[in-house]
């Protein structure tokens, strides 16, 4: 499964749907819906946190947490 | 129609406290929601001819809560019941993000409060290429005004003002989702559910809403800075230059106003005892009262100064930099990125440190870090540390230019951090929790400073401290002040009597008499009573009674142990230097002849300051924001362990 965790810097992806999880809801509210274009602008020193472009807005994410996010 | 009260809400980053500030300057008060320890910032606002108060709620990105701070919007927002549930809301909404701003705004409008939009950062918003059309908007919620403003600029409050004169309501309202009910507590899937379609409703109305004008969209300024700031070393080079800077600045600034709010409480306190009539009252007064004021006020030019370099940092967005490169290294000790904060403010006092942990919304993460925040040194240690350097440590240089004193200094701040992050890693497997820990911060765009939030947040984080430190502080040193002034019994007076009286009336034969009088009423006060009492519980540690007196005083504050060491060694305290009191401290001995300041009890004693918690202070900080006695008290239980222990150690091995 390809989620937000593996997807490379600088290319632009398209949620597919949030993994169930107490905080999916959560990421929900962030802006990942389904159809949601996003992209990963860079990342923290050890490749963990991620900055994700979402709509404009930049969100930090844990790869924990995006592994919760299916794209493609 | 024209409202009471008001609640403005609002994502993080949207300039909702801007629009706070402007709307109501410096006429707010901070207190507390009730049962919870959320600051509440209430302000009042003039409109037409009458007041109105606007309760600034915690910033929020639904009104699902995900921490304490956002549970208060929850309720607040939904329990028409609730002490600060208002008439109508003003939602704030970033004009550059309304996709994500706008679910909170749904959200708000389909709980039937009237409600106001407020379209803030135009600017960016007109620089992403977006307009935004009002006619689309006020077609679909005819109820609802909207405003644009710039709150960066001061643009609209006017607007703002006069719509709440005017008043709005909840007519024509036309739900986005129809028969809404608030999802409440575990129901995630409902709120997942609840969530898509709103933004499906959302994708769809900004189709219109929004026109993207292809000419004016241009990059984001600033994107370079963000690869420079979160370099695997630039990163952590400019995050330590950075920190290296502030301490040197505040240390060096702050020494003056210091020294003159030193000098000044002095001369206040000689001249009340002077002037006023020998008495009870007097010495409270001039001996309790003042000086605890003093030892409060004094803070304040370190305090100040770190929480408003910190604040610019936080205002830049560089803070939000400093939590993305600093989680990774914070998680394995079971902190949070987010703990870097109340760490660092933890260096010029734990308490606002303490308090600066609310924003880490996970529990266990949180605790963890109030519980570990008084171990970064303070600026109280400052002076004890100081003093007892100057005393056992010699002035020498090693490998040739490296300050042997200053080394230790280092050393004894160094001791403090790593303590703190292996205590927390401790406390990590000892503290059980199922609560998932979470990241997901926004990286705000980098812009210059609101000076206007960065003073009313500075002024706001001083009141706290002189109020919440203040009066334990001062009410502290009251009691210790009594203990140390009154004995049992004629015991006090049976040992004055003992003294000498000089026949000479020779100035220094005087001062010195009166000195020993000062001393002799020490030793034989509860105070003394009580040092005497702990005496053979310190002595393993290389402490006498003396030194357990100033161990005891310290309760008040740790700065409090220089004063009462000349007191105890009848030599007038004679502010920096010490000179005085290092002579006489040097000059004493144990019954064998050793000296009592030998290296192996002066180092002792450092590292006792570096673990005690000393600080009543912080004690009733970290009640209040824990809500229990359990938390403090283990605080207070395991840092005296560690000091003692530790203490001990550092004694054998040097001795």
């Amino acid at each position: 499964m390809f989620t937000l965790a593996n997807a490379i810097k600088g290319k632009k992806v398209k949620v597919i749907k949030l993994l169930n999880s107490e905080i999916s809801s959560k990421l929900l509210e962030m802006g990942l819906y389904d159809g949601q274009e996003v992209e990963v602008l860079f990342k923290a020193p050890f490749g963990d946190p991620i900055a994700v472009n979402i709509g404009g807005y930049v969100l930090s994410l844990r790869l924990d947490e995006a592994k919760l996010v299916e794209v493609k | 129609m024209s409202f009471k009260k008001i609640a403005l809400v609002g994502n993080p980053n949207t300039g909702k406290t801007s629009i706070f500030n402007r709307l109501t300057g410096l006429n707010q008060h901070v207190g507390n929601f009730p049962g919870v320890t959320v600051d509440k910032k209430v302000g009042r606002v003039k409109v037409g001819d009458h007041n109105v108060e606007i309760v600034d709620l915690p910033g929020t990105y639904s009104i699902y809560p995900r921490s304490t701070d956002e549970k208060v919007v929850f309720d607040v927002l939904n329990d028409p019941k609730h002490p600060d549930h208002p008439e109508a809301v003003m939602v704030v909404v970033d004009a550059s993000n309304l996709e994500r701003n706008l679910l909170l705004f749904t959200q708000i409008y389909d709980l039937k409060i009237p409600v106001m939009l407020i379209l803030n950062m135009s600017d960016m918003a007109y620089r992403a290429g977006k307009v935004f059309d009002k006619a689309v908007f006020e077609k679909r919620f005819p109820s609802v005004p909207v405003v644009d403003t710039n709150a960066r600029a001061g643009l609209g409050m006017n607007e703002i003002k006069k719509n709440l004169e005017k008043g709005f309501s909840t007519e024509n309202h036309q739900a986005v989702l129809e028969n809404y009910e608030l999802k409440l507590g575990a129901d995630l899937e409902g709120q997942s559910a609840e969530t898509t379609q709103r933004f499906r409703f959302i994708q769809e109305f900004l189709k219109e809403l929004v026109q993207i004008n292809p000419d004016k969209v241009r990059p984001k300024k600033y994107e370079w800075l963000d690869r420079i700031l979160v370099h695997r070393i630039y990163g952590y080079l400019i995050f330590t230059g950075i920190l290296l800077a502030l301490f040197q600045l505040i240390f060096s600034i702050a020494e003056y106003p210091m020294e003159m709010i030193d000098t000044v409480f002095g001369t206040f306190s000689n001249y009340l005892h002077d002037v006023l009539p020998p008495g009870i009252f007097t010495d409270l007064l001039s001996q309790g009262i003042v000086p605890g004021l003093g030892g409060v006020i004094v803070f304040i030019p370190q305090i100040a100064l770190l929480f408003f370099c910190l604040g610019i940092l936080e205002e830049t967005g560089y803070m939000a930099r400093v939590v993305f490169i600093m989680d990774r290294l914070m998680r394995p000790f079971g902190l949070n990125g987010k703990s870097v904060v109340p760490l660092m403010s933890s260096a010029a006092c734990a308490i606002p440190g303490v308090m600066a942990a609310r924003t880490i919304s996970n529990w266990k993460e949180r605790m963890i870090t109030i519980m570990v925040a008084p171990l970064i040194s303070c600026s109280a240690r400052i002076p004890v540390f100081t003093l007892l350097i100057a005393l056992v440590i010699p002035k020498e240089t090693v490998f040739g230019f490296l300050n042997l004193q200053g080394l230790v200094l280092f050393g004894l701040y160094s001791l403090g951090v790593v303590s703190a992050l292996l205590v927390a890693i401790v406390m990590k497997w000892i503290i059980k929790s199922k609560e998932t820990s979470v990241l997901m911060l926004e990286l705000p765009e980098f812009r210059s400073p609101r000076w206007g939030n960065v003073f009313v947040s500075l002024f706001d984080k001083i009141k706290v401290f002189i109020f919440d430190a203040g009066k334990v502080i001062l009410a502290v040193s009251i009691v210790l002040w009594a203990m140390a002034n009154y004995g049992p019994g004629d015991r006090i007076e049976i040992a004055v009597q003992k003294i000498e009286v000089p026949v000479a009336d020779n100035d220094s034969l005087q001062t010195i008499y009166r000195q020993d009088v000062a001393s002799a009423e020490l030793e034989n006060s509860y105070m003394g009573i009580l040092g005497k009492f702990i005496e053979p519980a310190i002595r393993p540690l290389g402490y006498d009674w003396k030194i357990g007196i100033s161990l005891l005083t310290s309760f008040a504050a740790r700065e409090v142990f220089v004063g009462s060491m000349a007191t105890i060694y009848s030599v007038k305290d004679d502010g920096e230097e010490n000179v005085g009191l290092l002579h006489k401290m040097r000059s004493q001995r144990w019954p064998d002849g050793t000296p009592i300041y030998s290296l192996a009890a002066g180092l002792s004693l450092m590292v006792f300051y570096v673990y005690a918690m000393q600080c009543m202070a912080t004690v009733a900080v970290v009640k209040r924001e824990t809500n229990s006695w359990k938390w403090p008290f283990i605080q207070f239980v395991y840092m005296g362990v560690i000091a003692y222990i530790a203490s001990y150690i550092t004694f054998l091995i040097f001795s």
